[in-house]
């Protein structure tokens, strides 16, 4: 390969540029947040001449190599994504002059949309200043030459996030009642594995490619051989965006749960991008601004949403499993609790996915948040005791998620949850029991 | 007989392991504790062969088992032992043994718990940061030199109490401690650790919900304390209830929730071979083998200092004495700078009853002695020099330094790691330059090991040398005490052994302080000549682990324990005097110490003051925060402008109004936004009702309805705010949420901090008397940042409430709105403008205390201001400076917050100024400030200028914030003496 320097520019402010002859050569890493979304999302950076690669790394150094370089103060997410980003730098599997970094930027209220600053800050304390960050985002932030994001771009992101949200759903909902265990898992990669070699051939990316394709997944998760298991607790996972997915984030918290009997509800993504876009208009309702800027959100908005409606024709079409609720509901739901102009972070979504939770059957909730975050003073722990008043079926834990929060503690904490959980799914049992014994003798 | 079935129920805590055995009708037929030293396998072996004998189980009795508690989770799952969280265990024993009981207040050694029985059955937990407790009040009786029971019968002669902040343990010793080096009672202290425990539980965990009805009291803490029942009883305005077997709740309903029959030998045979996954993050050894541990030992023992016979020495000598925050120090030097006599004393509580026995001691080995010169440094610094008149005192940074330049004379960099506190401070042209003092929450450091040894059943040398040659030191991060507590839990559960862990803690004492405290990510941060003291640093676990992580070796002296006293007596040699002032003999015979606690009455912030009156003529002072009580004079504060921003926000008043009354709390982004808000209700004709300033008072009548314990204190402040003018007969309250804050067009974007935007929707779902008695609580959204639709869409949202209103009114009222608020803004810019300039003329440093509009507050600031002011230097705020930046260069973060742009702005206007600098004021657990923080830091160092941070919180220790200002005040002379120079 050739030896040849790469050219290193910058712009006027002194920001390190990604330019169009680092996009031929340079591998572009990026932090692992929900695997099965990410590993397909990072076809559609490679659909478009990008090496991107997603980290799966998970060794305890990450979190040490972010506590290193990483203001300690600052939210988990940014101490374990970026210490991931910056352990991969420095394991020597990668040429440091022939490789970038990616992360997200929201641009929102929030701490998360300066994790990009703190990232350049701490490649600079680890000597590595010379490593180009690129920031992907949909506020024209940080523009780079060798990376552009197209509207074409987003909507196989998107794609990408809905595939995603749909195999870990109908996962989800079977896994635990499957007769053959494994069976899901597999199916799960298989599906994976075939989106992605969709993508790498430039299939799968239409409106009707994406329909066609959420049909067949729905079709083939039916087919799994389901028992009835009555003792499963169903448990709903929210909270921070990073540690309610990220494994890394929160400790296992899928694993765990479903090693003790649980039926996850991990909500989908999708309505997280519907928010952010929501947000725009929002905002535009409240403070006024814009006609066209929201013109074009509404139109994005309703792309969005259309994609969401088949999602759930084909559950409801083909399987047995519940539908999530869309977001038009789940909005609803929220009203008058937690105002649509809360916007920062989660924002109100979080709220109102507890209580959408609640109101789908599961009461359990695990709600997860990095130890001190903001929005989630608010809109998470802030909430609870509303939610439980509203529903007294609410069984919320808040659990908080830090390089310094040992296990054992939010285990614990879980396990009492679990505890409440159980105990109201039996009496629940004996109501039936009941009930149905009654009919007998009414019979 | 045989048919008997033996239910066995093992609880095992953070700290013992607790068994009931029951009958078939539920009778306790055994129970017992014992302490496990996290050795739980061992004890629990113990405890079931007690049993067996105890009982005459065999092979054959029908016996059940079932565990619960944390530190019983990793046991329990490897031999495949049914387990209980014990909240529902508890509950199971309650239901039989007290059904009629509404509420459990459960404390324990790491955990405190209440549970509500009856109306909507709910537990609580503390969360992962409310540590504290059993364990709590166990450090708290080791800094008062008690025995835990003792705490009881001291609190039971108590005769006043303090606040303590009630949150964390860390920060409750930090108010502590000032406490006892002022000579406030034990007594009395002890009294209010135990409130300070029963606050933190119900602020913690009731959050807003009302504890009533019959209350059972559980766990150790409760049954063994009285006095703690009282703390709960008189809090809570109940008569709870300490039922039998308290203590065995847990272990009780463990057993009854035991199912399956399984025989006592297996049981045995199974805890016998037990062997835990061993599965933990762990780090490399300290030290390969022996041979490495002998090569460092050498090394080390060449930075020594020569301990001489004091008797009959009859040459000059100086006197350094440092009453640290839980250790006195005393030294004696000759002329060669060679030791005549050490003491180390733990600081049991009064400093003054302390060094009165050293000089007695001196005294009588050496009856002739000559001492030319005495200095005292430290947290006591002040009442020791008064009480023993002591030539002089010095901050203890200077002393370190004094002491390090000994052995070290081109030093860079000094770490100093005490029993409560890290500082650290670099060295620049041989002055301090910048310095770093670990923050109230992430303390730890020496005591912590202590502690921990103690715990264990060691003594911090034996517990600490254990480390040295463990193979598998566990990984425990580097985060405040009460996380490590937790993940040593871990660590134990994993099966860690004592060695793996000691060697861990040592290597977290280190992390926390060079990733926390200094925030070094390469010993290139700090130089490479290193010096590092204090009794920490004696242990060779520490040392090795600080090496390691550093990869430079440093230097350690043999008096590393004695380097601020040492220090101290070299300053009082630099004295050159030729009789010192102390204490002799004869006067010292005489001595007498008198204390008095009053309340002051020279402000509003109501200090709690300590008289010491010695030999009834000399009097110090302790517990103020101004000169004012000392001095008898009126601090001036002319030119402070935090006072006169208050002074001047207080002054907005509206007038009577024909449309009703209009609440607004004076907190948060409401602080600044008050002639705005004043401004717009009175044109459209409301009267507006302010909350009062904030003050304890106010703060508790609000604390129950928090639903967040890790949020902002100025957040928490809110609460109270809103119950003030509901107590002021307010109906309507206007608090709206504000995601955008004034475009002041200097950022990015002009963001509120989420917490500052949407803390209204908090307040409306968790302060229950918003929903009472008609009371309307207003928080519409509102954007102050677009001008030009302000008025149409805040028309929109007010209709809603005042359909009276007229767009054409609400147009009015914006117009006057935004004038008020520009005025506003000039006047302070004005006032600023002039503190500058009579600061110039008096040649008064300029002190930027930059923070956020709300740190005016004073009791968010906690007198700071006035502290400063006693310094006589010139105050000025972040805004008064920021505007004149007028091209300002690019910063490294996302500049995205009205606010926080102010301040990198300031940084930047004052890095050329040589009469200014900056102070930032923090609040704890802001998480926007983990960005701010760093970044005018970067501002302000580039510049060559000394960046100080002072955190603040609920806590209103000033001592360290003394330190700090004491420090800067003399890092900035240095560089100007040099500059001339």
């Amino acid at each position: 390969m050739s030896d040849k320097k790469i050219k290193l520019k910058y712009n006027k402010q002194g920001r390190l540029l990604f330019t169009k002859q680092m996009k031929k050569e340079y591998t572009i890493l990026f932090p692992m947040m929900a695997p099965i979304h990410f590993t397909i999302l990072q076809q559609v950076f490679n659909h478009y001449g990008y090496k991107a690669e997603l980290l799966t790394s998970t060794s305890p150094e990450i979190a040490q190599t972010g506590l290193k370089y990483v203001h300690n103060d600052t939210c988990y997410p940014a101490i374990l994504s970026l210490g991931q980003l910056i352990h991969a730098v420095q394991s020597g599997n990668y040429d440091v002059n022939k490789v970038a970094l990616m992360i997200s930027q929201t641009g929102g209220g929030c701490r998360a949309s300066n994790y990009i600053f703190l990232l350049r800050k701490a490649l600079k304390k680890a000597g590595l200043e010379k490593v180009p960050v690129i920031s992907v985002n949909l506020s024209g932030m940080e523009k780079n030459p060798g990376f552009h994001i197209t509207l074409p771009m987003i909507r196989r992101a998107i794609a990408a996030v809905i595939y995603g949200d749909l195999l870990m759903c109908l996962k989800n909902q079977a896994e635990p009642y499957e007769k053959n265990p494994g069976e899901t898992e597999k199916l799960v990669h298989s599906w994976q594995d075939k989106l992605v070699q969709q993508m790498t051939h430039r299939n799968g990316f239409k409106f009707k490619d994406i329909r066609k394709n959420m049909d067949l997944i729905a079709q083939d998760f039916a087919k799994i051989e389901l028992v009835e298991r009555k003792d499963v607790v169903k448990v709903g996972v929210v909270g921070e965006i990073y540690v309610k997915y990220a494994s890394l984030g929160n400790n296992c918290l899928e694993e765990y749960l479903r090693s003790e009997n649980c039926e996850v509800n991990l909500p989908g993504m999708m309505n997280f991008i519907l928010f952010k876009i929501d947000n725009r208009i929002e905002d535009i309702n409240l403070y006024g601004g814009s006609k066209i800027k929201k013109f074009v959100c509404r139109w994005l908005y309703k792309q969005c949403e259309e994609m969401q409606k088949s999602f759930n024709y084909s559950i409801k079409h083909f399987t047995k499993f519940q539908t999530p609720a869309t977001y038009a509901h789940v909005k609803e739901l929220v009203k008058g609790v937690n105002g649509y102009g809360n916007k920062m972070g989660e924002g109100w979504l979080l709220t109102a996915e507890m209580l959408e939770l609640v109101d789908a059957g599961y009461p359990n909730i695990v709600c997860t948040q990095p130890f001190g975050c903001l929005p989630n003073h608010i809109s998470g722990k802030g909430m609870i005791r509303k939610i439980r008043e509203m529903d007294e079926r609410a069984n919320i834990v808040a659990v908080d998620y830090d390089a310094g929060a040992p296990r054992v503690n939010q285990e614990n904490r879980i396990k009492l949850m679990l505890s409440i959980g159980r105990e109201n799914l039996v009496k629940e049992m004996k109501k039936e029991e009941d009930k149905s014994k009654e009919n007998e003798v009414t019979a | 007989m045989n048919s008997q079935s033996y239910r066995i129920g093992i609880d095992i805590g953070s700290t013992t392991l607790k068994c009931v055995v029951l009958d078939d009708n539920n009778k306790i037929i055994f129970s017992d504790y014992l302490r496990h030293f996290s050795k739980i396998a061992e004890s629990l072996n113990i405890m079931l062969e007690h049993i067996k004998a105890e009982l005459k189980l065999n092979a054959k009795s029908k016996t059940k088992i079932s565990f619960s508690g944390s530190a019983g989770m990793g046991i329990a799952e490897s031999c495949k032992f049914p387990f209980y969280q014990e909240v529902y265990a508890t509950r199971q024993a309650t239901n039989l043994l007290y059904p009629e009981t509404d509420c459990i207040i459960e404390l324990g050694g790491e955990d405190a718990k209440i549970l509500f029985m009856t109306n909507g059955v709910e537990f609580r937990m503390n969360g992962s940061c409310a540590g504290g407790t059993g364990a709590f009040i166990d450090q708290m009786a080791n800094l008062l030199n008690v025995d835990v029971t003792e705490i009881n019968e001291l609190a039971s002669h108590a005769e006043k109490t303090y606040t303590i902040a009630s949150r964390c343990g860390v920060f409750a010793k930090s108010d502590i401690q000032p406490l006892l080096n002022q000579g406030a009672k034990k007594e009395d202290i002890a009294l209010s650790i135990l409130y300070a425990v029963c606050n933190q539980t119900i602020t913690g965990l009731a959050q807003g919900r009302e504890i009533g009805g019959k209350v059972l009291y559980l766990g150790g803490p409760l049954t063994f304390l009285s006095k703690l029942r009282d703390c709960f009883d008189k809090t809570l305005n109940i008569k709870g209830v300490l039922p039998d077997n308290s203590l065995y709740y847990v272990a009780f309903g463990s057993a009854l929730l035991s199912e399956d029959d399984i025989n006592i030998d297996d049981i045995i045979d199974k805890v016998k071979n037990y062997r835990n996954n061993e599965n933990f993050a762990y780090q490399s050894p300290l030290f390969k083998d022996k041979k490495e541990y002998e090569e460092f030992k050498k090394r080390h023992d060449s930075d020594y200092v020569q301990t001489l016979e004091l008797k009959g020495y009859d040459k000059p000598l100086y006197l350094g004495i440092d009453a640290g925050s839980t250790t006195i120090k005393a030294v004696l030097i000759d002329d060669e700078k060679n030791i005549r006599y050490t003491k180390y004393l733990s600081n049991g509580g009064n400093p003054v009853t302390l060094v009165k026995d050293i000089l007695n001691e001196i005294y009588a080995i050496n009856p002739n002695i000559v001492i030319k010169g005495s200095a005292v440094t430290g947290y006591g610094e002040d009442i020791i020099k008064n009480a023993f008149m002591l030539d002089y005192g010095l901050v203890e940074t200077m002393a370190h330094f004094e002491a390090a330049k000994k052995f070290l004379p081109t030093v860079e960099f000094v770490i100093d790691i005490g029993g409560q506190d890290i500082k650290c401070f670099k060295i620049h042209n041989s002055a301090i330059d910048n310095l770093f003092l670990n923050e109230a929450c992430s303390s730890g450091c020496g005591s912590f090991l202590q502690t921990f040894a103690s715990s264990l059943g060691y003594s911090i040398e034996e517990f600490a040398n254990l480390g040295l040659f463990a193979k598998r030191p566990v990984n425990l991060g580097s985060r405040c005490t009460v996380f490590m507590n937790s993940a040593v839990k871990q660590a134990q559960k994993d099966g860690a052994t004592i060695e793996d862990i000691s060697a861990g803690l040592s290597i977290s004492v280190v992390k926390n302080a060079l990733y926390k405290v200094i925030r070094a990510s390469s010993k290139d941060d700090l130089g490479k000549k290193i010096v590092v003291q204090g009794g920490t640093f004696l242990n060779d676990a520490v040392l090795r682990a600080f090496e390691i992580e550093l990869q430079v070796n440093v230097i350690r002296a043999n008096i590393a324990g004695l380097m601020g006293a040492y220090g101290a007596a070299l300053a009082a040699k630099n004295l050159n005097l030729e009789k010192s002032t102390l204490m002799d003999k004869e006067q010292l015979k005489t001595f007498k110490h008198e204390i008095m606690v009053t309340t002051c009455q020279g402000c509003s912030n109501h200090c709690r003051l300590t008289i010491n009156k010695f030999d009834g003529k000399r009097t110090f002072i302790g517990g103020n925060r101004c000169e004012k009580p000392v001095t008898k004079k009126v601090v001036n504060n002319d030119l402070d402008l935090y006072k006169y921003k208050l002074d001047l926000l207080k002054s907005y008043e509206s007038n009577k109004g024909s449309r009703g009354k209009i609440g607004i709390p004076f907190a948060l982004n409401m602080y600044e936004l008050i002639p705005f808000w004043t401004a717009f209700w009175s044109e459209l004709g409301f009267e507006v009702v302010r909350s009062d300033v904030s003050s304890n008072e106010l703060y508790h009548k609000g604390q129950n309805t928090i639903p967040s314990d890790t949020v902002c204190f100025p957040a928490k402040l809110v609460h109270g705010h809103i119950i003030d003018l509901l107590d002021k007969g307010v109906k309507d309250i206007f608090y709206p949420c504000m995601s955008y804050n004034v475009d002041e067009g200097r950022s990015d974007n002009h963001y509120n901090c989420p917490v500052v935007a949407y803390y209204p929707e908090v307040i409306k779902v968790n302060v229950k008397k918003l929903g009472e008695n008609s009371v309307r609580f207003i928080n519409p959204y509102v954007g102050i940042h677009k001008k030009k639709f302000f008025a149409e869409k805040t028309y929109e949202k007010l209709k809603e409430y005042y359909p009276f209103l007229t767009l054409h009114e609400v147009k009015q009222a914006t117009k006057a709105a935004y004038k008020a608020y520009q005025e506003y803004e000039d006047k302070v810019r004005t006032e600023g403008e002039r503190i500058i300039q009579k600061a110039r003329e008096e040649g008064k440093m300029i002190i930027v205390l930059a923070g956020r509009p709300y740190h005016v507050d004073p009791l968010i600031n906690h007198g700071i201001n006035d502290l400063l002011s006693s310094f006589n230097v010139a105050i000025i705020t972040e805004d008064t400076v920021a505007h004149l930046v007028k091209k300002m260069p690019p910063i490294h973060v996302l500049n995205q917050w009205t606010y926080h742009a102010r301040l990198y702005e300031a940084a930047n206007y004052i890095k050329d100024k040589k009469d200014m600098q900056l102070v930032q004021l923090v609040s704890f657990g802001c998480g926007v400030d983990a960005i701010t923080t760093d970044e005018v830091r970067d501002i302000l160092e580039r510049n060559g200028k000394i960046y100080t941070q002072i955190k603040i919180d609920e806590i209103t220790n000033l001592g360290a914030v003394k330190i700090r200002i004491r420090s800067l005040l003399l890092a900035v002379k240095n560089k100007e003496v040099k500059h001339v120079g």
